[in-house]
């Protein structure tokens, strides 16, 4: 089926069909005008599942192409399945809301799916400076989606802060791979893992390697690196702040696992203390600093530093089964954050959207469904079985618990009770309080389903868990085959 | 009926019914008559399974019966494995006759969101059956934790005034305690390689991580019996609570605790049991004697009873921790006992709750003069919590200070003091509300019991007074167990190298 196109390119099938479906999705945009916006954002979620189906396809063991710079193996494809799951939720949440909100231009879809590619690069990174370009690919368009909302304040200021601090921190990355590129002698990551672990490990490739993870830290949203988080997500339009909160975490965080468990794993030892710190201070901060927050971006934004911090946790442990704990975390983070945002982006009063959470009073009482959604997102992400997010945290705990890191174990499943705390007040705020403004209607069928599809799998995700955690097991396996 | 899966029946009727309830719509009026309706019909239906089970129940051998095993989580080696003992096989039928009566109870009381109340109330049966029947730990986990979410909406939804502060407390308390039980289940997991609960009673730990396991375990159960000093969020709860809200959670949800001790600490800490026993019986019995003095000086009927409760568990968890077969049996039979006598006297308080509006034991006196069938029922239940020979309360205690006295005799006077600080309450209690003249304008029009009542209540004095009178039908199957369970624990001593526990009894049960 493949014969007819060049060998080196039958890995990255995927990503070339994603470029050219874009370049003819803009062209189609461009000729057509605005008008068709909600014709290309179908299209685009089309190109994403077609994407989708070819990374299954493409499923013949590990390959290579561009010159081992771009590896396409077990773990990259479930990373990217997610990836693009998670971009065509955002695309489908998106649909309606940049109609109501004036936001309909056609390069909002387009622009969605070039941090898609660039997300999708950046798993099957091979090499430092595929890294970097698949980074700067996601984080460009990630600039300019934040800032869409041209003529408000808020969303340019994030736009912004975003690039300013996203500049910063990719010139840390680049830093960083220079040293380490200056110490090892290749950016190929084999070539790095050979050089770190053959002689012993300079003083350089380990300042190298803390700049780099202070790169990744940034795109993952970790503490110290946070600071972005919550200011962007509130200043950007809430579907866009839907899709921050999904597909470059996913993109981000398996990043992050492929170049400290990859090239990195020899010193494994260095990093692991890092790693661990950066976990630590995520869990509780993410804990902590939502209870005050009263706009409901801004607390998942430090919602999401939590998740962060518990995903660290299995990265942590540095383990397969901490891969494996990170990857069905990743899975189930998905699917429940992907619901609470469909939640939010119902939150509107007479044609205007609400992100206050006291607006969310009495809603079991005015949207019962809305609130039961709503309920069964937050109970999960505060990690109650028998919800999705229990097990989640059930299998990272428990690769920290295996590789003897019981302080940490402890320290995440009390920052766990802390955040149950705030996730509870939405719970009181939708159950136990009278109802203020009724919310208007869904904002478009499609929501509707894909909560209904979230909220399941949320719910029921206890009842056949396997198939998830099977295919996590592969994708954790590759990753320490070779 | 040997083939059928009596067991997972049992638990997923009420959640199916709970289905049935979520799919009603139309007038409120109407769907609220019909949740009750459909809710009552799949508590008894429920109700008619625990009781195929105990029927179906073996009481001549303590191994695990009914069992059902069926693969879940291949890949992590976590089975659905189902199972009921003389341990469990009561806490099932308790879980099971409450529940209906709970509904009942809340038939006229409960006027808001009908359909979510009894929703919230057949899931929480799910789950309690759930747990007493896993024998998995995973599975366990699964239904101990779970129990959290309806109990946090029912009390926040339907309870009292400070409702959101009592239910908060509730959740957050528990949580903290069972997050770190998660920790030892995967420290468990990690070592033993397997989450069954069978296997796992034969493995042998090294005394060091025993130690901690139990702590962990320990700070789940401590509060959820819940023990001096982490009881703070009881007396909340119950008061905040809607009355079955406070049924289940007195009936069923404190018997967790002890349930856990005997499933878990004992057969598989059992080095760390024995070591943290003087910490136990010291808790306990300051639970015993000084929740008893708080009792006595309580305003608020529900207050009081939620006291007395942890007066009561704190005899529970000393019965456990003598290791001799009468205290385990003791302390079995003194939580199901505990179960059927302090939901009564919820229930109690609900009747003249829902007429009178009010908790304070000021507010009432005299109402023997217009309700006489109330005032012979609350009785009843006074005198069974007391532990008054030929009521339920009389056998669970004695037992219990048989076994105490086995093995200390100070520990055993320390909660025969306690026996008579609950007589002290209870009746001053009871006379304050039920005896003196009538004096209050607003209780000469009082109603007495009306059928609904009278059929809530028959039930339980029936248990009562059978359990009182004739133990033997319950204390068969848990002897069986309660002696297997010993036995193993002094096996393991021995083994250890350790003095096994003075047995001066053997095989004697009355």
């Amino acid at each position: 089926m493949t014969a007819w196109i060049p060998e080196q390119m039958v890995s990255a099938l995927p990503e070339v069909f994603l470029a050219l479906s874009i370049m003819a999705l803009l062209m189609i945009g461009v000729f057509r005008g605005d008008g068709h916006t909600r014709a290309i954002g179908w299209f685009a979620v089309a190109v994403t599942v077609v994407a989708g189906i070819v990374v299954v396809g493409t499923s013949a063991g590990p390959g290579e192409a561009f010159g081992g710079m771009f590896i396409a193996d077990a773990f990259s494809r479930y990373a990217k399945i997610l990836a693009l799951a998670g971009t065509a939720l955002a695309l489908i949440l998106s649909i309606s809301y940049i109609e109501q909100e004036d936001l309909a231009r056609f390069e909002y879809p387009i622009l969605i799916l070039f941090a898609c590619l660039g997300m999708m690069m950046m798993i099957s990174a091979n090499d430092l400076i595929a890294l970097y370009i698949g980074l700067e690919l996601q984080s460009l368009a990630l600039y300019v989606l934040a800032a869409y909302r041209r003529d408000s304040l808020r969303s340019p200021e994030a736009g912004l802060k975003y690039f300013v601090l996203g500049a910063l921190s990719s010139g840390m990355l680049l830093y960083g791979a220079s040293l380490v590129y200056g110490f090892a002698g290749t950016t190929g990551f084999e070539g790095i893992a050979k050089a770190v672990g053959g002689s012993d490990s300079s003083f350089g490739v380990l300042v190298g390697l803390v700049f780099i993870t202070a790169g990744l830290a940034f795109k993952v949203s970790a503490v110290p690196f946070h600071m972005w988080t919550p200011d962007v997500y509130e200043g950007s339009p809430t579907s866009v702040t839907a899709f921050f909160a999904i597909a470059p975490k996913i993109a981000a965080v398996a990043l992050f696992v492929r170049v400290l468990v990859g090239p990195f794993a020899p010193i494994a030892a260095q990093w692991q203390q890092v790693v661990v710190l950066i976990a630590i201070l995520s869990m509780v901060l993410g804990a902590f600093a939502a209870i005050n927050q009263h706009n409901i971006k801004r607390l998942m934004a430090y919602s999401s530093i939590g998740h962060v911090g518990y995903m660290l946790v299995g990265l942590a442990a540095g383990t397969q089964a901490g891969v494996q704990g990170v990857l069905i975390y990743l899975a189930i983070y998905l699917a429940m954050t992907a619901g609470a945002f469909a939640c939010i982006l119902c939150m509107r009063v007479h044609g205007r959207m609400v992100n206050d959470i006291d607006d969310l009073a009495g809603l079991a009482q005015t949207r019962p469904l809305l609130a039961l959604a709503m309920g069964v997102f937050m109970f999960s992400l505060a990690g109650i079985p028998p919800l999705a997010g229990f097990f989640g945290k059930l299998y990272v705990f428990l690769a920290a618990v295996e590789a003897g890191l019981y302080g940490l174990a402890v320290i995440g499943v009390l920052a766990s009770v802390v955040a149950a705390f705030y996730y509870m007040r939405i719970v009181k705020l939708m159950y136990f309080d009278e109802p203020g403004e009724s919310f208007d209607r869904l904002p478009g069928r499609e929501v509707g389903f894909v909560l209904a599809g979230t909220g399941l799998f949320t719910a029921f995700f206890f009842i056949v868990p396997s198939p998830v955690l099977s295919a996590a097991a592969t994708a954790a396996k590759s990753l320490f085959a070779g | 009926m040997s083939g059928w899966p009596i067991l997972s029946l049992t638990i997923f009727v009420p959640l199916v019914g709970a289905g049935f309830i979520f799919l009603i719509r139309g007038e409120d009026a109407v769907v609220a008559r019909n949740a009750r309706n459909v809710a009552l019909w799949t508590s008894l239906i429920t109700l008619l399974l625990a009781l195929m089970v105990w029927a179906s129940f073996d009481p001549t051998t303590a191994a695990f019966q009914l069992e059902e095993r069926a693969s879940w989580i291949p890949a992590f080696n976590i089975n659905y494995h189902l199972g009921v003992d003389g341990i469990s096989v009561f806490f099932v039928l308790l879980s099971a006759f409450l529940t209906p009566l709970c509904v009942l109870a809340s038939w006229t009381t409960i006027t808001v969101r009908v359909k979510e109340y009894m929703i919230a109330f057949l899931v929480l049966e799910t789950l309690m059956i759930g747990m007493f029947t896993a024998l998995d730990l995973v599975l366990f986990y699964l239904f101990f934790e779970g129990v959290l979410i309806p109990m946090f909406l029912i009390i926040g939804i339907w309870g009292g005034p400070r409702r959101v502060y009592s239910a908060f407390k509730f959740f957050l308390y528990t949580l903290t305690g069972s997050v770190l039980m998660l920790i030892a289940i995967l420290a468990i997991y990690h070592t033993a390689g397997t989450t069954d609960i069978p296997v796992l009673m034969k493995t042998v730990f090294s005394r060091e991580m025993q130690l901690w396991l139990w702590l962990a375990f320990f700070s789940s159960f401590a509060v959820k019996v819940p023990m001096w000093p982490l009881h703070t969020w009881l007396p909340d709860a119950h008061v905040e609570a809607p009355t079955a809200g406070s049924v289940i959670l007195a009936g069923v949800l404190l018997k967790m605790g002890g349930y856990g001790f005997l499933r878990f600490s004992l057969p598989m800490m059992p080095l760390a049991s024995d070591f943290f026993t003087p910490l136990i019986f010291t808790l306990s019995l300051i639970a015993v004697i000084y929740t008893s003095l708080v009792a006595l000086a309580q305003e608020d009927m529900k207050k009081l009873i939620a006291y007395s409760s942890v007066a009561h568990m704190g005899f529970v968890t000393i019965g456990i921790f003598t290791f001799n077969v009468q205290g385990i049996e003791g302390a079995i039979f003194q939580m199901l006992s505990h179960g059927v006598v302090s939901a009564a006297l919820f229930l109690c308080v609900g009747v003249v709750y829902d007429r009178m509006h009010s908790r304070m034991i000021g507010s009432y006196g005299g109402l023997v003069h217009r309700m006489p069938a109330y005032a012979a029922v609350f009785m009843v239940f006074t005198l069974a919590s007391i532990g008054l020979p030929g009521t339920s309360g009389f056998i669970g205690e004695i037992l219990v200070l048989v076994g105490i006295f086995q093995v200390s005799t100070w520990v055993a006077a320390g909660a025969a003091l306690g026996v008579i600080l609950s007589a002290a309450y209870m009746l001053w209690l009871y006379r304050r509300v039920i005896f003196g003249a009538l004096t209050k304008d607003d209780l000469k029009s009082i109603l007495d019991l009306d059928r609904r009542e009278i059929a809530i209540f028959a039930p339980l004095v029936i248990a009562v007074l059978w359990m009182g009178i004739y133990p033997s039908s319950f204390l068969d199957a848990i002897t069986v167990s309660a002696q297997n369970l010993a036995d193993n624990y002094a096996a393991a001593l021995k083994a250890a190298g350790l003095a096994p526990p003075q047995v001066l009894v053997t095989g004697v049960s009355p």
